[in-house]
């Protein structure tokens, strides 16, 4: 590519991820003017979109090949014990974080 | 007032810092090991600051010259900002000048902490929504710049690193969980995407995942709507 071509195809990545971001302010500029069914997925969307940001972050952990998926549980389930226990979300993600690293560093290699 | 926002903005944000620490690095290092200097890397880092359609975008940039083609890509990859947008209109519509920035820095992260956090009394709420918001931007482009210069020099082993980011979703989807007495639309966000998954794929789930949760969530509207309350708590940092 010259780099006419890499600036347009950064520019369309930017136009495509703004037009993302953007669309749904300038549909319903006046949030009080929305639609009732649009202000109801506004509510409930924060509580499914987390349960599919989870499942995104984990989408190429394969269950069929080794490790079968085994470091990603354990650190997944420490996290949750962690923080249904101590409720201190810094330490559970830290914690998790660097029995993560732990397994797939030096466990499961 | 500011720095009383950005105090309470600060901590949120540790565990992004730590992310994109893995991220940002590896982005910058890749682009460089494919031919892309550091300009390119901080330009497409300042302009798309999107963490997956970034690494997505050294595909596109290392093959046939086609912008239409990475424009349909990035509307694909990067669809489910049009949830965070929708779930943000409300808390969004008082920010004045500092809207545009906030919706032009809306990404996952930022979303996740500013959704579901509740600054405390006295903090003002837009103060803290831009802090969260130039902070992870902040984090991303100079992480990104890093590696561009300097991942060859870079020893620490990194891997496993990225966890923390998924780390710090399940711990605010744990929060959300406990602050609601019925669990619908969590259940709904979790099946509808493993099925998609399972049935579309790594590469192809998002959209079909998104169209699922929106549908389920409009069929069990009766349900979902006796069972919400405020939003709000759901995140607390300390």
């Amino acid at each position: 590519m010259t780099q006419t071509e890499i600036l347009i195809t950064i520019a369309m990545m930017s136009l495509g991820t703004m037009v993302t971001r953007f669309l749904p302010f300038l549909c319903f500029p006046d949030n009080t003017k929305a639609p009732a069914l649009v202000l109801y997925l506004g509510k409930a969307l924060p509580y499914s979109v987390m349960g599919f940001l989870v499942v995104y972050c984990l989408k190429g952990v394969s269950v069929t090949a080794y490790p079968f998926a085994a470091p990603e549980a354990a650190a997944v389930a420490c996290v949750a014990c962690l923080h249904l226990w101590l409720k201190k979300p810094l330490i559970s993600i830290g914690a998790g974080t660097v029995i993560y690293m732990t397994l797939v560093q030096l466990v499961f290699v | 007032m500011i720095s009383k926002a950005f105090k309470t903005a600060f901590p949120y944000t540790i565990p992004i810092m730590t992310g994109y620490m893995f991220l940002g690095v590896a982005y910058g290092f890749l682009m460089n090991a494919k031919g892309f200097g550091i300009g390119w890397t901080l330009l497409a880092s300042l302009t798309v600051f999107a963490g997956s359609m970034q690494f997505a975008g050294v595909a596109l940039l290392t093959s046939l010259y086609h912008p239409l083609y990475a424009l349909l890509l990035t509307l694909m990859i990067n669809a489910r900002h049009l949830f965070y947008g929708v779930a943000m209109l409300g808390k969004y519509a008082c920010t004045g000048r500092m809207k545009a920035f906030l919706i032009f820095g809306l990404v996952d992260e930022t979303f996740s902490i500013n959704c579901s956090a509740e600054p405390p009394e006295g903090v003002s709420r837009r103060l803290f929504y831009f802090f969260v918001t130039l902070l992870n931007y902040i984090y991303w482009v100079s992480y990104s710049v890093i590696g561009a210069a300097a991942g060859q020099f870079i020893r620490f082993d990194t891997k496993g690193l990225e966890f923390v980011l998924t780390a710090l979703f399940v711990v605010i989807f744990l929060n959300q969980w406990r602050e609601q007495e019925k669990h619908t639309a969590a259940v709904i966000g979790v099946v509808s995407s493993v099925l998609c998954l399972m049935i579309f794929g790594q590469d192809h789930f998002i959209i079909p995942a998104m169209v699922l949760i929106a549908a389920a969530l409009i069929v069990f509207k009766k349900r979902i709507g006796a069972e919400q309350r405020n939003g709000g708590h759901a995140y607390d940092a300390d």
